[in-house]
């Protein structure tokens, strides 16, 4: 039972978790990423919602306690996994394979590109910017005071940039970008304290334990405005500032405001390889393009294929809190597996 | 030629537009330096619902809040002192914002800004 083989696809938090557990559970372990470097998205934020703890330092507690204890591949990219005769064997476009008794996919997730969202303006005007390029921005102190100068006076923050936009071919809510933009308000009002920050936002999804006080202590001592209504378009003036149309639906009217900076809170996609690999598996396509799992209340980290299981943003979006909790079952699930 | 200007919307009537840059945002700094949980407010409208005034007149505390919170303050004085202060919505608002001490000073503000 215990030399049992266990191929973990994906070195975010998720695959970093449930490695550890698995090797504490005295399985085999091969983690597999296709970056240099474990950490997934993670190793993007520099402080996390909704405590503001350095993302740094989660990621490297989860590094740690794996500590060599799996062995990790760096630089490949999965592109299938086939079962075979009891076991899956697991192999890179370029000729890299391997062989496993057991596949836990954690692959998590894929920015939404925001050149798709063109009325928005990324890539076409330089204030405009996404959520994981200001968390860029935070990790060194001085870029974005660089690059606006010393006194920005207004910063907008668009929610729901490719979620819950059919047109953009995504229905759903990516659940962490309303508490990431209210995160990210109050960074922007420490750096710029003199500077109005405006949130546009459909509906405010303050769902997780402390995320609504987050907003209250946004709104309270740091004056930060939300303003409801979905973004229609940005445009340049000749300034370099942002010009943003909305309805304010509240009050049933078009507003006009000029920005200095403007942050597009991108969402969560489905990675493509994730889906490739799905679709030649033969398992469940759900609408959203995320893993499927056979039971969203029973099962969340099986399929239909026995010894195949899921774990973390692959499955739905997910917060850091979610996946690791997502992760422990999925290491709990493969252990049943082998157990029965 | 004029004709056709106004009836494609090119009129020189002021349009329904928020022009959040050129509006002034005086009075919203005032009432929110008097009476800082201007900025609880998260429009719910229990206020209005619950208001006695509203019934009977053209009267939201929550459209006026939002409408002093995007400096649309031309025409407010007379819907903001429809209040009778009774103070009911203060007892409903669940931020805890200060209703009564607002709208008193929204309608001072309002006042000394003509002055
Ligand atoms: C802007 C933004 C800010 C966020 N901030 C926070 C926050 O403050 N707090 C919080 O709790 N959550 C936050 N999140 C959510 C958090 O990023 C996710 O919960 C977390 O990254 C999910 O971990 P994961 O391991 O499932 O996926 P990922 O982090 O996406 O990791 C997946 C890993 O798999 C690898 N991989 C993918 N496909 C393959 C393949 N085919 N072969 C090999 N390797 C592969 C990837 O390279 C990556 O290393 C934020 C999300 C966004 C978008
Ligand atoms: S979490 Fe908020 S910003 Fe993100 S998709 Fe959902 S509603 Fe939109
Ligand atoms: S205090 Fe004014 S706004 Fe509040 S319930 Fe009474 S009349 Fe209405
Ligand atoms: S009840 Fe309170 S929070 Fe709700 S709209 Fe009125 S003032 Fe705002």
């Amino acid at each position: 039972m215990k030399n049992k083989h266990v191929a973990v696809i994906g070195a975010g938090p998720a695959g970093l978790e449930a490695s550890s557990l698995l090797v504490s559970m005295g399985y085999a372990v091969t983690l597999i990423e296709k970056e240099e470097e474990s950490g997934g998205h993670l190793k993007r934020w520099h402080q996390l919602f909704p405590n503001r703890k350095a993302g740094s330092e989660v990621l490297a507690i989860l590094q740690n306690q794996l500590n060599g204890s799996a062995s990790i591949e760096f630089n490949k990219e999965i592109t299938s996994v086939k079962p075979f005769s009891g076991k899956f064997i697991i192999s890179t476009s370029d000729g890299w394979v391997t062989h496993a008794d057991s596949v836990l996919m954690t692959t998590g997730f894929d920015l939404f590109d925001a050149r798709k969202k063109e009325e928005y303006g990324y890539g076409i005007y330089d204030q405009v910017i996404t959520s994981a390029d200001l968390e860029e921005m935070f990790k060194t102190e001085d870029s974005l005071k660089i690059r606006l100068g010393q006194q920005p006076k207004r910063f907008g923050f668009v929610h729901c940039v490719g979620s819950r936009d059919e047109k953009a071919g995504n229905i759903y809510c990516s659940k962490v970008c309303c508490v990431t933009a209210v995160k990210q308000a109050i960074e922007v009002k420490e750096l710029f304290p003199d500077a109005e920050v405006y949130c546009f936002y459909m509906d405010l999804r303050m769902f997780g334990r402390h995320y609504e006080e987050l907003y209250k202590e946004a709104q309270e001592k740091y004056n930060i405005q939300f303003i409801r209504g979905r973004l229609s378009e940005a445009s340049e003036n000749k300034y370099g500032g942002v010009i943003v149309k909305v309805e304010d639906t509240l009050l049933g009217k078009p507003l006009k405001i000029t920005v200095d900076m403007l942050v597009l809170m991108t969402g969560m996609v489905a990675p493509l390889v994730t889906s490739r690999i799905r679709d030649l598996l033969g398992l469940t396509k759900d609408e959203d393009g995320f893993l499927a799992p056979s039971d969203i209340h029973l099962s969340a980290n099986i399929c239909e294929i026995p010894g195949l299981f899921m774990a973390g943003a692959c499955s739905g979006p997910k917060t850091i809190g979610d996946t690791l909790a997502d992760a422990r079952s999925a290491a709990v699930a493969v252990d049943k597996y082998f157990k029965n | 030629m004029k004709d056709a200007a106004t009836r494609f919307g090119y009129s020189v009537n002021k349009d329904r537009q928020i022009d959040f840059d050129n509006n002034s945002h005086d009075i919203a700094l005032r009432v929110a330096a008097a009476e800082p949980t201007l900025n609880l407010c998260i429009s719910c409208g229990t206020c209005a619902a619950t208001c006695t005034a509203a019934k009977f007149a053209d009267f939201s505390l929550r459209k006026i809040i939002l409408l002093v919170k995007r400096g649309e303050v031309g025409g407010l004085e007379m819907e903001a002192s429809r209040c009778m202060l009774c103070g009911k919505c203060q007892l409903a608002c669940p931020r805890g914002v200060s209703t009564r001490n607002l709208i008193l000073q929204i309608n001072k503000a309002l006042q000394t800004s003509k002055l």
